[in-house]
């Protein structure tokens, strides 16, 4: 166990000895090699369950609006800029949550690993200093780490939580200077039929379990737009019409509020590449508003604010 | 009949024969990712995977399907039933687990109550030929349920991966009539079955024990109101991952598109997992939370289902287990069930 696991624990065990919170959500080991899973731990001698380390996959900020008690949440940096989201639209009040927040070096990409491994089973997965040591039949492979993160963390420039009441484990070193949006530019540079074949066949995969939605943390209306029928806003089909419109209308309702957490990814069944959209409205919020999304409590929210020097070159 | 080996190499001839009459629908993979799709040429299925990340029900239960399509536009109403499937499928490669799942989609849409037209129409047309699982994943508990990694029902032929040779044998009248063209292939000797007997013996041992639901249904009878039910869903998102992969979760919506002149009339999968589910025209909803949905989930699979066929409606795939977003492991909470440790009263 790391020493990261052990402190998580114990203030865990602290606030709920204390009473200061009722309940504190964080990660408990999974059942899977590279897999972890949220946990809620209301017991202070039930703490030892949690853990810490680089499968810890989920968003847990997405737990948050649907809490009714006090709660301690282990947030590493997109989780705490979740929770910012949060709290700034008015989803979370400041005194209901206690974060304990965990500098992040990034998660491991269970499906880039599978991938890596050609459909070899894993059996067994072991996380060492900068290496994954992955066993199954026939086989032992020590995997870079580094190599299989997530894209999301790759992209990460916020790995130490912006907002706690604890920091646990030593603050990590910040991404380097590179272009972050690089996947992006990259996409927005191929011609229109390539990117529309793209979104085609990436949608052509999905499913409509809506995953991607219910594991985001800033998708928490109580009717999402999806589930009304009158009016139907929306064919529930697989139909391409369909899956692309429920992705596109996902991506511009956190268009300005998507932390690039990566969480829709992750859960993602069929590896639909759900953040395609998403990083693009991220970039353009960047450039036009100069606005990053979870980085400030007190900044306004670029969509829901307007100043009269606002440029106005649209209209014509 | 007697078993045929089929050596490897001749698979591809296997599959072109079959291509030549029949719609071929096998595993194939794309960008790592392997699914069960229509065969374009034999060289696309891929035969030495595990399982194929969406269930096959889709095959006989698509998604969406168009059930009727109407038209008042002229001086009278028109209603036009869509038609039913007619061409022949064979489904070539799909694991017993899998194969064992048409049974139970069978027998809700041949129920004693209600045939299903548009789901037996393709379903008469469809032959299975399944593939044994020697190495069953991970996250399989076919065993536990009922099934087998060797099971052969719901499967018209079964082959075997022997190393350099399929071992073919005949299930039914249907899988018979399949290899009458099949002149080229020898019988199987003592050898192979001897082989097979080892696999399976291998891929039996492996799974047992697994998951034990010895009287779930009568356990969960009791359940409605415990505890248990409060606590369990608290990490589920509420997604449809479980559902949707699932082989045997059947339910469906019925929706009308369209203006109130002309449109189609759709059949949809559906989610108990979903808050739409059961929400009703008054806005009411008796299952208002994961709770509720859970228990239903649970209770349909592993107790009504026992009830109406006598057998739990889940076949051991692990795509429940395997794809859940959050780890949420059906294995455990049936372990869990089952154990004395869960009834705490309400």
């Amino acid at each position: 166990m790391t020493d990261v696991a052990q402190a998580i624990r114990d203030t865990a065990r602290r606030l709920l000895a204390d009473g200061r919170v009722d309940v504190v959500i964080g990660f408990e080991a999974g059942t899977l090699p590279l897999r972890s899973s949220p946990c809620f731990v209301r017991d202070a001698g039930d703490t030892d369950r949690l853990v810490w380390n680089m499968t810890c996959e989920n968003n847990l900020a997405r737990y948050l609006p649907r809490v009714e008690e006090k709660a301690g949440i282990v947030a590493k940096g997109c989780d705490a800029r979740s929770i910012v989201g949060l709290l700034t639209e008015g989803r979370l009040e400041r005194e209901r949550v206690y974060v304990i927040g965990v500098p992040c070096q990034g998660i491991l990409d269970r499906r880039s690993i599978e991938r890596r491994l050609a459909g070899k089973e894993i059996v067994q997965a072991q996380e060492g200093e900068t290496e994954v040591l992955v066993r199954g039949e026939g086989f032992e492979v020590a995997l870079s780490k580094e190599e299989h993160l997530h894209a999301s963390c790759r992209a990460c420039r916020s790995r130490n939580p912006v907002i706690y009441d604890t920091l646990v484990g030593d603050p990590v070193a910040e991404g380097d200077g590179a272009d972050e949006y690089a996947d992006v530019r990259e996409f927005e540079a191929k011609p229109a039929a390539e990117r529309w074949a793209y979104f085609l066949a990436q949608t052509s995969r999905c499913i409509r379990c809506y995953a991607c939605r219910n594991a985001c943390p800033l998708c928490y209306c109580r009717t999402c737009f999806t589930d009304v029928t009158q009016p139907q806003w929306l064919g529930r089909t697989t139909d391409p019409t369909d899956t692309l419109v429920f992705h596109i209308a996902r991506a511009l309702h956190v268009a300005g509020r998507c932390v690039d957490c990566g969480a829709c990814d992750r859960a993602c069944p069929l590896g639909v590449d759900v953040r395609k959209l998403t990083r693009k409205m991220e970039k353009d919020v960047e450039k036009f508003f100069h606005h990053k999304a979870g980085m400030s409590l007190d900044e306004p929210l670029p969509l829901a604010t307007y100043s009269l020097d606002d440029p106005e070159d649209f209209v014509q | 009949m007697t078993p045929l080996r089929v050596p490897k190499q001749q698979v591809a001839g296997l599959l072109t024969a079959l291509l030549d009459q029949y719609q071929v629908i096998a595993p194939v993979e794309e960008e790592g990712l392997v699914t069960f799709g229509r065969l374009g040429s034999p060289e696309e299925a891929v035969l030495d995977y595990r399982n194929a990340r969406v269930s096959p029900k889709g095959l006989l239960f698509p998604q969406a399907e168009v059930l009727l399509t109407y038209n008042l536009a002229s001086e009278r109403a028109e209603l036009q039933e869509a038609p039913q499937q007619q061409e022949r499928q064979v489904v070539f490669g799909i694991r017993p687990c899998d194969a064992r799942s048409f049974v139970l989609l069978d027998r809700v849409f041949e129920g004693n109550a209600w045939h299903d037209g548009y789901y037996l129409s393709r379903r008469r047309n469809t032959t299975v030929v399944a593939l044994a699982c020697p190495r069953p994943g991970l996250a399989c508990f076919c065993a536990s349920v009922g099934g087998g990694p060797f099971s052969t029902e719901g499967s018209d032929l079964l082959l075997t991966d022997l190393g350099q040779e399929y071992l073919l044998e005949v299930v039914t009248d249907k899988g018979a009539a399949l290899t009458e063209a099949w002149s080229e292939y020898g019988e199987a000797g003592e050898d192979s079955l001897r082989r097979k007997a080892e696999l399976q013996q291998g891929a039996e041992a492996a799974l047992a024990g697994r998951v034990e639901i010895d009287g779930i249904d009568r356990r969960l009878k009791g359940m409605w109101d415990d505890v248990f039910w409060e606590r369990l869903h608290e990490k589920c998102l509420g997604c449809g991952v479980c559902t949707y992969l699932c082989p045997t979760c059947h339910c469906f919506d019925i929706v009308d598109e369209g203006s109130d002149r002309q449109g189609q009339r759709l059949r949809l999968w559906d989610s108990c997992m979903f808050p739409l589910f059961t929400r009703q025209a008054s806005g009411h909803n008796p299952r208002p939370t994961g709770k509720e949905r859970w228990r239903q989930r649970l209770m349909h699979k592993f107790c009504y289902s026992v009830d109406s066929y006598g057998e739990v409606g889940c076949v051991g795939c692990g795509r429940c287990v395997v794809n859940c977003p959050v780890n949420l492991d059906l294995r455990h909470v049936l372990n869990e069930i089952c154990s004395d440790r869960t009834h705490q009263g309400t």
